[in-house]
């Protein structure tokens, strides 16, 4: 019994499964989400193509769902190496041809803004702070991109541009700061003032884009270039420098988050307010420099957005980005290293609706459903929680349970 | 059906075994429960009090073992199927609806119906009434329980279950938040009912109550049962041994205070409440170096304000706090922290943890921005670590690691988490609210040995605790609070139990009233 040569790797056997049980219950509820959600779009796409006069009920059609999640698949990933045609079933369904790694930047070009903007929700997250707030910054730090990017005149390209890119992040910064002041002195709830913000940004976005910020000579209501503060781009037709600001981001807002004391106390904040405030923790100071930092990272995803890909904003300029970024951070467990691969899934998505449409005639809008159950999963984890195996597993929200949780997520 | 168990036996447990993941709450525990007994259910926190009570409220199932309820076998579905079998249980934590009556509450899931849309209230009115009256006391079915003593909100819960018909009745610590008076009158209340044939299992970790009142008494460690004693057979001494299993020193000789110049003088302060209504109405205190001033008083007279204002979490409407010879009224609690105040809130869930982050964390929650905790804005996770594990070896905190999230400890090594972080350090005034709350015998020793080590070693000692016991068991001088006033000192050595109980219950006015329990 007491033998130590036999009982040594058992013990590792026995941690090593304790160290995977862990991993499966941090995973488990974003994965399944996902897994249902796919399922769940399956259904979608079958009974909208039924809904279709003269579509008949064969094996054909009973295909389509794995032709359009392959297709989906190719288009995000490309075919830059021969063994991706190995990981997917449906390959020889659909054909992932090709050769070229355009889907694969193309998914890094999408989840850029994404990563960034997710970052800036997740850290308010981890604050106890529930910033919608994102879309409206965003819109603005693209702004402030536009705005010192084309007021430069001539001069180093790469003083432009990080000009440009730090005026996004702190009209960005500024945006969010406003709720992040009206919640510290009035506690007006940010939910609700960072929404009304995201109005306030849209009508600033067509009064700039026809007025001051308005492209001379231009019929339509758009704003001017950025000129020399453009991004360069490294690869394929639009692989832009934004992309390393996106990656290069992740290490840094978790080393912020994890390893300095400002970090500490913002997760002390959205742990335990009141704990925090014994603790000498000033939260109403706390809370205006967590929503400007959070606000920044979206003013900064705006910027990179605008100087890497469209230059110039149009009035009607629209996107969902802010929105999106909801469901990375959520998806990511508002961890910088879980928001990465959240944001890089929901770009592949964006990459291959393209090819989705055109190769298996779904809509593109599918992306939409399927990322909007994704969400809906991952706020009901109460009830996916329920299933065997599953019983161990975290709330896929980490610190965001006491909002977005109600009784019914106790009774787990 | 079968008769496997004599009919005198109300109920029975018999090797319930129940495991959660890396432990054995119950480990074949026998417990019976015979028609008419007061039967007391003995352990420290985490012994498997709880899971076993849950076992038998259908809120578990067990691994192994059986239950059989007056000799006969059955399956406890849930809390439902355990209130059909007549089983009910008084939470420490009361589950009444303040802003309902008492006929309502306790009619709540079990309505007397006068046809299928209306209450039969008037009916269910005469029935509380005449349980009431069965039973020797009065209670107006009208009124808001909110409204009502915290005394009289048990009786409720009492009432609720004997309407309910049960034939088990189950309280859990029902006399930790009641003054002696108010554990007299239940006890009186307990004792008519078992001798009207109800069965009731009693858990508590206060000894002499245990003696007191039960006919058997079952102690529990570490899932298993260690013993079953009379309480005309055994001590509290003996009792304690059972429950932590080593010789346990109930009273903590506290010895001779040598008190110094004053420490902490409080003077004429009021404070305000969350909802605004002023608690604190001008108190008078002050707590010499070298000496422990206990305050006393039913929860809710004001002492949580008290304190809190005193340590700078919130702002006093009016008066003064010094510390020595400086004011530090409105100082932040940081401020007050590197000044030399130690602070053990009431609540450590609220205020003195953050239950989601690891050990090592809480244990720097209030220097983790100075150095060796920091460099700069830099966090030095060694060193935070390296803390923790020496705080962890001199607190005897029982943990597998520094690193495990301090939700996952027991209420105890909690709570000593708190202390390890307060009183390792050169503290000038320590002030501790309830620190033994909810804390088992081994726990309560430890923490009172500590409390005496910082008093010797010259800190000014305030203790609020709403245990009388603890108050004259701990202080060298006691306070009464009562209706937001300290209204009575009295020398530690020579007070008298009955007389403080009586001064927490009325604030020495003569006529009592109304106002005996404040809103």
């Amino acid at each position: 019994m007491s033998d130590g040569g036999a009982t040594v790797p058992n013990r590792r056997g026995r941690s090593m499964r304790r160290i995977g049980r862990h991993a499966w219950d941090v995973l488990a509820v974003p994965v399944v989400s996902i897994i249902l959600a796919l399922l769940v779009g399956a259904v979608v796409i079958l009974a909208t193509s039924i809904l279709v006069p003269g579509t008949k009920l064969d094996a054909t059609l009973l295909g389509l769902p794995l032709r359009a999640y392959g297709a989906l698949f190719c288009g995000s990933a490309g075919s830059p190496l021969p063994s991706f045609h190995l990981l997917i079933v449906t390959g020889p369904l659909v054909g992932c041809s090709g050769g070229s790694w355009d889907g694969f930047i193309e998914t890094f070009v999408q989840a850029t803004p994404l990563i960034l903007a997710g970052l800036g929700v997740g850290l308010g997250f981890k604050a106890g702070l529930f910033n919608i707030g994102a879309q409206g910054q965003f819109l603005l730090g693209a702004l402030g991109a536009v705005w010192i990017g084309s007021s430069l005149g001539t001069g180093p390209v790469i003083v432009a541009i990080v000009l440009a890119l730090i005026a996004g992040a702190l009209v960005g910064a500024f945006w969010a700061g406003i709720a992040g002041f009206l919640k510290a002195t009035s506690g007006a709830h940010e939910v609700v003032t960072t929404i009304m913000l995201n109005y306030v940004a849209l009508a600033m976005l067509s009064w700039l884009a026809s007025g001051p910020l308005h492209q001379p000579g231009s019929p339509q209501p758009v704003t001017t270039d950025v000129g020399d503060a453009a991004l360069p781009i490294l690869f394929g037709p639009d692989g832009h420098v934004g992309i390393f600001i996106a990656l290069v981001a992740v290490p840094i807002v978790w080393f912020f988050l994890f390893r300095t004391t400002k970090g500490f106390e913002i997760r002390a904040v959205g742990a335990n307010p009141e704990a925090s405030r014994y603790a000498g923790i000033r939260p109403k100071v706390l809370t205006v420099l967590t929503m400007a930092i959070a606000g920044g990272l979206a003013g900064l995803a705006g910027a990179v957005n605008l100087l890497g890909i469209s230059h110039q904003m149009p009035a009607s300029f629209s996107t969902t980005v802010g929105f999106d970024a909801i469901t990375v951070a959520l998806l990511g467990r508002s961890n910088p290293w879980g928001i990465l691969p959240a944001a890089l899934l929901l770009g592949a998505m964006r990459a291959g609706a393209a090819l989705m449409q055109i190769q298996a005639g779904v809509p593109a809008e599918l992306v939409d459903v399927v990322q909007a159950i994704i969400l809906l999963f991952l706020v009901a984890n109460s009830l996916l929680r329920k299933l065997p195996g599953l019983r161990g597993a975290r709330s896929g929200l980490g610190t965001t349970d006491t909002m977005t949780g109600s009784y019914g997520s106790e009774t787990a | 059906m079968t008769t496997a168990g004599p009919p005198t036996l109300a109920l029975e447990m018999r090797g319930i075994t129940k495991r959660y993941p890396g432990v054995v709450a119950n480990d074949g525990i026998d417990l019976d429960l015979r028609r008419g007994e007061i039967h007391a259910l003995l352990g420290e926190n985490g012994a498997g009090k709880t899971t076993l009570m849950n076992v038998l409220y259908g809120l578990a199932t067990p691994d192994a073992g059986e239950i059989l309820i007056n000799g006969e076998a059955v399956r406890i579905a849930g809390p439902s199927d355990a209130i059909a079998r007549g089983i009910c249980m008084v939470h420490q934590h009361f589950m009444l609806v303040p802003v309902l009556s008492v006929t309502e509450n306790i009619v709540l899931g079990a309505e007397t119906m006068a046809n299928p849309i209306f209450l039969d209230r008037r009916e269910a009115e005469r029935r509380i009434v005449a349980l009431a009256e069965r039973f020797g006391f009065q209670i107006d079915p009208d009124a808001k329980v909110g409204t009502l003593s915290v005394g009289q909100q048990q009786r409720v819960e009492i009432l609720k279950a004997l309407y309910r018909e049960t034939r088990i009745l189950v309280l859990d610590e029902p006399t930790a938040v009641l003054t002696p008076q108010e554990t007299e009158e239940i006890f009186a209340l307990l004792r008519r009912l078992a001798s009207g044939g109800q069965s009731i299992i009693f858990i508590s970790h206060k000894l002499y109550e245990v003696l007191e009142i039960a006919d058997r008494i079952t102690v529990i460690r570490r899932g298993r049962v260690v013993g079953t004693r009379l309480p005309s057979e055994t001590t509290e001494d003996d009792l304690a041994e059972l429950m932590v299993g080593r010789e346990v020193q109930l009273t903590v000789d506290r010895g001779d205070s040598h008190p110094a110049g004053p420490t902490l003088v409080v003077s004429g302060l009021q404070a305000r409440d969350d909802r605004g209504h002023e608690t604190v109405k001008g108190v008078d205190l002050e707590v010499r170096a070298g000496e422990i001033v206990g305050i006393a008083g039913v929860a809710g007279n004001g002492q949580d304000e008290l304190v809190e204002a005193i340590i700078g979490l919130r702002t006093p409407t009016k008066g003064t706090v010094r510390l020595g010879d400086r004011d530090v009224t409105g100082w932040s609690p940081r401020r007050l922290n590197e000044s030399g105040v130690g602070y053990v809130p009431a609540d450590r869930h609220r205020f003195g943890l953050i239950l989601s982050f690891p050990l090592y964390d809480n244990l720097v929650l209030t220097s983790y921005y100075r150095p060796p905790f920091a460099k700069g804005f830099l966090r030095q996770d060694d060193a935070i670590v390296t803390a923790a594990e020496a705080s962890i070896e001199k607190y005897d905190i029982r943990t597998p690691s520094a690193s495990v999230t301090v939700g996952t400890l027991s209420g105890g090594n909690q709570q000593k988490v708190v202390v390890a972080r307060e009183f390792d350090r050169d503290l000038r005034l320590l002030i501790l609210d309830q620190p033994t709350r909810g804390l088992d015998v081994g726990s309560i020793e430890f923490i009172h040995r500590r409390i005496i080590a910082q008093r010797d070693a010259g800190a000014a000692v305030l203790l609020v605790s709403a245990e009388l016991d603890e108050v004259l068991e701990m202080s060298d001088r006691i306070g009464v609070m009562f209706g937001g006033r300290i209204v009575a000192l009295r020398d530690g050595r020579t007070a008298d139990k009955n007389e403080i109980g009586l001064l927490m219950a009325t604030g020495g006015r003569t006529s009592t009233g109304g106002s005996a329990v404040p809103a």
